[in-house]
């Protein structure tokens, strides 16, 4: 018998097989994109005739510069700022045209008359550390949210996502126009419901 | 019987190396792919503090950085350990940052001028002085749209 050498194997596909891992890690790796929290600031404009606002419609929080948190004028913990700021919002004490039907606070008469007319006040002082200031951000983004997702959930229980999901898929740019008119009007209503009124007072100077 | 024999000793099939570019090709594309470029290089500390409640920053030309932070050890000799402001390449002291907008502003498209967001990377440990001073300047040249720039974590990892 004849000695034969093996075949040579087909190496035709081989660019096939390639093309189809490149294909295959160009869907699945995501590149990083940044990531924060969204603020806004106001314009450098004299307001000159600030509105009025009652004092129990401001809820102050004050960072000093030791790092420590004064809610209300009292000394608090990080970890209570959250469920504080959601009370004061959800509280909705007010009466008549000031009511506020959809809020499930206790309605106290010293705190909030409607999330529409509730102030948080954030003040800092130039010594209060980055990262501190940015905890106490975040749990007030937190309180807002968690609100808001609730009544998205309550007026929207088909949809299947809570607010922010929603919002994060209305921004997204590979989301549909169809799908973002129809989420458009869904999130302003939320929204409209806790306006997230912020305002960051300038610091101390010392 | 002999149609069966073992095949004895001898070549070896030489493999066909036609598909080594296919995969070298891959891996570069990949790589290409899978890198984030940085456009400038950090020349100050930027451990980022956590949070969660964020959202993304989509669109990248539609985002200018400014970065604060105390300067890298490679620099502290020359610039000292207090925390600055680095714009681009560049150290920057507070008043730079109006200009610095302005300039940004107008390098991008006309329709992308109004929709312009700062994306503010300050490391944790600066001081809240140092970004008051960079929100006013923001204010002064109208740029209002911000964003704090986070790694994604529980807010109790910046309490320490």
């Amino acid at each position: 018998m004849a000695k034969r050498s093996a075949p040579e194997v087909n190496a035709g596909s081989m660019a096939d097989i390639a093309f189809l891992l490149l294909i295959f890690f160009l869907v699945t790796t995501t590149i990083e994109t940044d990531s924060g929290l969204n603020r806004k600031l106001p314009p450098i404009e004299e307001i000159i005739d600030p509105p009025i606002i009652k004092q129990k419609n401001i809820f102050t929080v004050v960072v000093n510069k030791n790092n420590q948190l004064l809610v209300e004028e009292e000394l608090t913990d990080i970890s209570d700022v959250r469920t504080l700021a959601m009370k004061f919002l959800d509280n909705g004490g007010g009466t008549g045209e000031d009511s506020c039907d959809y809020c499930q606070g206790k309605k106290a008469s010293s705190s909030s008359d409607n999330p529409e007319k509730a102030v948080i006040s954030l003040k800092n002082d130039r010594e209060t550390s980055y990262k501190v200031y940015i905890a106490v951000q975040n749990e007030l983004v937190a309180a807002y949210n968690e609100l808001r997702n609730r009544e998205y959930l309550r007026l929207n229980p088909m949809n299947g996502m809570n607010f922010v999901q929603a919002n994060s898929r209305y921004s997204d740019p590979r989301t549909s126009i169809d799908e973002k008119e129809k989420l458009k009007p869904q999130l302003n209503i939320v929204k409209s419901m806790y306006p997230q009124k912020l305002s960051e007072a300038e610091p101390n100077k010392n | 019987m002999s149609k069966f024999k073992k095949k004895k000793g001898g070549d070896l099939p030489v493999i066909s190396t036609a598909s080594l570019p296919d995969i070298v090709f891959m891996l570069l594309f990949f790589f290409m792919v899978a890198t984030v470029m940085r456009d400038s290089t950090l020349m100050v500390n930027n451990s980022l503090p956590a949070a969660d409640q964020v959202q993304k920053l989509d669109k990248k030309d539609r985002v200018m950085y400014i970065y604060a932070g105390k300067p890298s050890s490679r620099y502290e000799d020359k610039y000292g350990s207090a925390a600055r402001i680095q714009l681009n390449d560049k150290f920057a002291v507070v008043e730079e940052v109006g200009a610095f907008v302005l300039a940004e502003r107008s390098s991008k498209r006309q329709e992308l001028q109004n929709v312009l967001t700062t994306a503010l990377k300050v490391d944790g440990e600066t001081k809240m002085g140092l970004v008051s001073d960079i929100k006013q300047e923001l204010r002064k040249v109208n740029a209002l749209k911000l964003n704090y720039t986070t790694r994604i974590g529980e807010y109790t990892q910046n309490m320490n």
